[in-house]
């Protein structure tokens, strides 16, 4: 889907500009631009810290930002954040359904809190329910719910009120695979259907499957961002070479591959070998060394490469 | 603020019978052992038997320990571990309302337990003049009170035990000093100023007065009516204040 992000303002749901935020002396956000064009869906990327809850967290009001702009819907933040948010549905990272009520009181409570008359509430529930095959679990406490079911009156809460921006801050976390693709099918359908979205997620399989677009942020700030494929390509090539042997080995190799349209990244004893253009001396490498993989680039290795393999200790 | 007064009043339905009996059980106690264990031995206080001067009191406390307890741990419950604070904000409601609906509803959990106290007076003996419907709007406006000291409590707390300050504190020192078991007018001037300030003396008196009907001085009355409304105002103030800084970062 081709998108746009410097589109006129109308055409955009959100719109972020130099967003900052410090809590104390600790800045979480230093200079955090998005643009998110209507039925786009844009997923933000970054290691744990790096901000992506805290983005969410402003937009909700959850959080006041320390600097910058918010504009949602053309509309702009903090006057008008209590309009916006009748059109906002939120998945959160954190399963916060209600354990006091049943699956369908979960959903109809929450309509009430939108404003929205008991009949059409009702009628939206049953469809919700449907839609996530949980209408026959309708009148079960939460509490004997799966994950799975669990993140899916989660989603099926988050669009009682039919948002125009539905936020999802790692809404398959934790899940098996099985209800993992019941999640991603359901959420591709509704993209489908052009409901915009912003989705925050460590499964960059989920994010190279959903989003349109993607942010990937670090320390506060985008430090990549465009359509998933298309960085990937930009900035690493199309595939990746994994050579494993002694550090003094891969060292000299990557020193040969200085010539080659390539980029290297020596970690351990593995060598990770980006590939723009074909080369000579990579293909002699790979019929010399006995452990090579090559494989496709994906979004996991552009991450890794521009936010690091270290574990991030905060 | 009554969306969120509508989601506590739903939950609460299923849980009637419990939550009913938790909160009136003390009162009715205290009202059989003092009334009528202690009573028999204490003579007539401003003009009543112990019974009957003790009981309106007894009303008010009801409504005081209904309205604290669920705006501390039926709050704090909502707040921490439920997280359904949280799940309303990332609605339209904002915390000035999600606050007061908290506050009203403690409230009217604390005007529930009144009342059913209140109607239940004759079967001990008790009867109240018709002016006793006064009492309702004076209950209710007490529950606010000590609903939104409760939820002072949550928005400070860090943990359920932090309550029993609030409790060994706060609570039960009004329910012993606020002139439900003994007459304020007995008491040095002194150290019956400063027990007139708590706002439960006030609502001890003027629940006495309106359930007997005997009204004395108009005086006492603009004073009392204020000291309430004035405590309802300022404790549901910081009460939003508070909860607004431990929700929004």
């Amino acid at each position: 889907m081709p998108s746009n992000p410097q589109s006129t303002k109308t055409d955009n749901v959100l719109v972020v500009r130099n967003l900052k935020k410090n809590f104390g002396n600790r800045t979480v956000l230093k200079d955090l631009n998005i643009t998110l064009p209507k039925g786009s869906c844009l997923g933000l990327l970054g290691p744990n810290g790096a901000g992506k809850t805290t983005t969410i967290r402003i937009l909700l009001g959850l959080v006041i930002p320390s600097g910058g702009e918010i504009e949602v819907f053309g509309k702009r933040y903090p006057k008008a954040i209590k309009k916006v948010k009748y059109h906002i549905g939120v998945v959160p990272q954190m399963d916060n359904l209600d354990p006091d009520l049943t699956i369908v009181e979960n959903l109809l409570v929450y309509a009430n809190y939108f404003k929205i008359c008991k009949k059409v509430a009702k009628e939206r529930a049953e469809e919700l329910l449907e839609f996530f095959a949980l209408k026959n679990r309708r009148d079960e406490i939460i509490q004997n719910l799966s994950g799975g079911q669990r993140r899916r009156l989660l989603l099926a809460r988050a669009l009682i009120n039919r948002p125009s921006l539905l936020i999802l801050d790692e809404p398959t976390i934790g899940l098996d695979p099985q209800a993992r693709l019941l999640m991603w099918q359901r959420l591709e359908a509704l993209r489908k259907k052009g409901t915009t979205m912003l989705l925050t997620s460590h499964y960059m399989e989920e994010v190279s499957r959903l989003a349109t677009q993607v942010i990937i942020i670090d320390n506060g700030m985008a430090i990549a961002q465009g359509n998933p494929k298309q960085i990937v390509e930009e900035m690493l090539g199309m595939e990746v070479m994994e050579f494993s042997g002694s550090p003094e080995e891969l060292e000299s190799l990557a020193k040969r591959l200085k010539n080659c349209n390539v980029q290297t990244e020596l970690v351990g004893e593995k060598l990770y070998v980006y590939i723009k253009a074909g080369c000579s001396i990579l293909d002699d490498a790979a019929s010399n060394m006995s452990h090579v993989v090559k494989r496709p680039a994906t979004l996991e290795d552009l991450f890794l490469k521009l936010t690091g393999r270290k574990l991030r200790e905060r | 603020m009554l969306r969120v007064w509508y989601r506590n009043f739903k939950v609460w339905l299923k849980h009637l019978q419990a939550s009913l009996i938790g909160n009136l059980g003390q009162p009715f106690l205290f009202l059989l052992a003092f009334g009528f264990g202690l009573g028999k031995s204490v003579p007539e206080i401003e003009g009543m038997s112990y019974l009957q001067f003790i009981a309106p009191g007894l009303v008010a406390s009801a409504v005081m320990y209904s309205a604290a307890f669920e705006a501390t741990y039926g709050s704090y419950t909502r707040l921490s571990t439920q997280g359904t604070f949280e799940a309303i904000l990332m609605t339209p409601i904002n915390i000035v309302e999600l606050a007061l609906g908290e506050i009203l509803w403690g409230a009217t959990k604390g005007l529930v337990a009144g009342f059913i106290m209140l109607a239940t007076l004759p079967l001990f003996g008790v009867e109240p003049s018709v002016w006793a419907i006064g009492m309702i709007p004076l209950l209710f406006i007490e529950g606010i009170i000590f609903a939104a000291l409760g939820l002072i409590m949550t928005a400070v707390a860090t943990n359920y035990d932090f309550f029993n300050y609030f409790t060994s504190l706060v609570i039960t020192p009004f329910f012993l000093f606020s002139g439900i078991f003994f007459s304020l007018k007995a008491v040095a001037p002194s150290l019956r100023h400063v027990l007139m300030a708590l706002p439960l003396s006030s609502v001890v008196d003027l629940s006495r007065m309106l359930c007997y009907g005997r009204f004395d001085g108009l005086a006492s009355f603009t004073i009392e009516v204020s000291i309430i409304l004035g405590s309802a105002l300022i404790s549901s103030c910081i009460a939003i204040f508070l909860l607004k800084r431990r929700m929004i970062q």
